[in-house]
């Protein structure tokens, strides 16, 4: 475990070393604190507006921190070289795959954390009003799904040529699932055969991302999710998280170290 | 006596870009054997096999066939890298880590107590003379004190057998001498040294003994001062007659 605590350790330096979170961050904080000034038509839903848009620039930049964090951690490694050193070392590829999931996903983690933080004192501060085991929910089924995107996303940069080209697929697919995927289903049934099956069954195998977006919870103040249901959507997501990285280190186990 | 690495029969090809093209045989029935705290060169022409065989003793490669081991484990074992520490002919490091984080990281990687990491990250930092930079991010370092970051790294988990490819490539006088005192200081501690160079003068100075490869296959293989002896010329001549150059055609 310690070798791929180290590589977590890395990979969470570098994403605050790095510019993109603060960039994000500050967009979010100012468009958020912007619009709460902002009295739009003397409604008196503006919170609720507010907590939304809030929300959903969460969301969207979470989605931009994992998904070009994790594009770019095995082909940096590759085109920079700086996996030849690591390898000499006692580490096995699969260490490497594990320990760069687990470092995204733990950066992800204190990235939504700063991100909820700030939304909650926002929220807060105009309802006086604190449900805390919501926001726990909430960011904790944001977490988990991001694990699955996450993992996505690094067999993605062992299967692409470029990071480039994995972020753009990724994404596609990403939003594609959270728009989409629960619809697939319905779709399936009036399609002619053999689209009818196809769809069905990719209706199956996609993870459903979208099952995590329970941001109505805080924006409508909407009761608690059954605890029993947070947890198989947990393991749900870990189960294809885990399904992923297993696939990735397959085709990583058989890459040319060089780029 | 157990030799600490260990070739046999090494055969890598590698794939063609064009698969009408035959496969590239990369290195040819090598078979080496290096003896616990010898300094060993490694010698060759550029594409004579010299870095593939050092990438299958470091594990990046699989040989097609034939073994290496290092210390007696095969180097398909990720645990034969335990004892070794390797020096890159370029710089790869973490370019947004400081020297100090880097060796914390690869202190980690080995399982290093704090303490103990410590001790040794002080004692590389002021061995490699970069101890008033230690807290500065690699990207500001020139090219030789990125170097020895490298030899830092290499050390960080006191190894009995040190892989160095062109250890001096690239480096000014003052590098070079550097680097051959850490070499020689190595060796004075019992320590088995491996190592690829261009630099003959360098190898005759430092090495015991040396091997000279050339298109993938084992061309000699001896003490220095045997093969001087034998020859009755310097490294560098020795090594130009024994990859077929002859100065009258190039001439």
């Amino acid at each position: 475990m310690n070798t791929i605590f180290a590589l977590t350790g890395v990979v969470i330096k570098e994403l605050y070393r790095r510019k993109d979170f603060y960039v994000l961050f500050f967009l979010t904080a100012l468009i958020t604190v912007g619009l709460g000034f902002v009295n739009f038509f003397n409604d008196d839903k503006i919170v609720r507006y507010l907590k939304e848009v809030c929300l959903l620039l969460i969301w969207i930049s979470s989605l931009v921190i994992a998904i070009a964090t994790a594009a770019r951690q095995i082909p940096a490694e590759r085109e920079n070289r700086t996996i030849f050193p690591l390898l000499a070392k006692p580490v096995t590829r699969a260490q490497v795959i594990v320990g760069k999931f687990l470092g995204c996903w733990l950066a992800c983690g204190l990235v939504l954390l700063v991100f909820y933080v700030f939304f909650g004192v926002i929220a807060g501060s105009r309802e006086h009003h604190w449900p805390l085991l919501n926001y726990f929910q909430v960011l904790w089924l944001h977490w988990t799904m991001l694990a699955v995107v996450i993992a996505f996303v690094l067999f993605g940069s062992v299967v692409f040529a470029a990071p480039s080209s994995n972020t753009t697929i990724s994404f596609v697919i990403v939003l594609g699932i959270l728009f989409i995927g629960k619809y697939l289903g319905e779709v399936s049934t009036r399609q002619p055969e053999p689209v009818r099956t196809i769809v069905y069954t990719l209706y199956f195998l996609i993870p459903h991302l979208e099952w995590y977006d329970v941001r109505e919870r805080l924006a409508f103040d909407q009761k608690l999710i059954p605890w029993g249901y947070v947890l198989l959507a947990s393991v749900y997501a870990w189960f294809y998280s885990a399904f992923l990285l297993w696939a990735t280190g397959l085709v990583f186990r058989r890459k040319p170290l060089n780029a | 006596m157990e030799p600490i690495v260990e070739v046999k029969n090494l055969r890598v090809e590698y794939r063609a870009p064009n698969r009408r093209q035959a496969k590239k045989v990369a290195v040819n029935g090598l078979n080496l054997r290096v003896n616990a705290g010898e300094v060993f060169g490694f010698l060759g022409p550029n594409g004579a096999g010299k870095t593939t065989t050092m990438n299958v003793l470091l594990g990046f490669v699989e040989a097609t066939s034939g073994d290496a081991f290092l210390f007696g484990v095969n180097v398909r074992e990720p645990i034969a890298r335990q004892r070794i520490g390797y020096l890159p002919e370029l710089t790869y490091y973490y370019k947004f880590l400081t020297a100090e984080e880097i060796l914390r990281f690869y202190a980690k990687i080995f399982g290093l107590p704090a303490a103990e990491a410590d001790r040794r990250i002080d004692h590389l930092l002021k061995l490699v003379e970069l101890e008033p930079a230690r807290k500065r991010p690699l990207k500001t370092y020139s090219k030789g004190m990125q170097q020895r970051v490298g030899i830092a790294q290499a050390l960080i988990n006191d190894p009995d057998l040190l892989i160095l490819d062109e250890p001096t490539s690239g480096l000014d006088p003052l590098g070079r001498m550097k680097v051959r005192e850490i070499i020689q200081r190595l060796k004075n501690e019992g320590k088995t040294v491996f190592f690829s160079s261009h630099e003959l003068g360098e190898v005759e100075t430092i090495c015991d003994r040396v091997a000279i490869i050339n298109q993938g296959e084992l061309k000699v293989e001896g003490s220095v001062s045997q093969l001087v002896a034998q020859h009755q010329a310097n490294l560098e001549q020795i090594f130009l007659k024994i990859i077929g150059y002859q100065p009258q055609l190039a001439a």
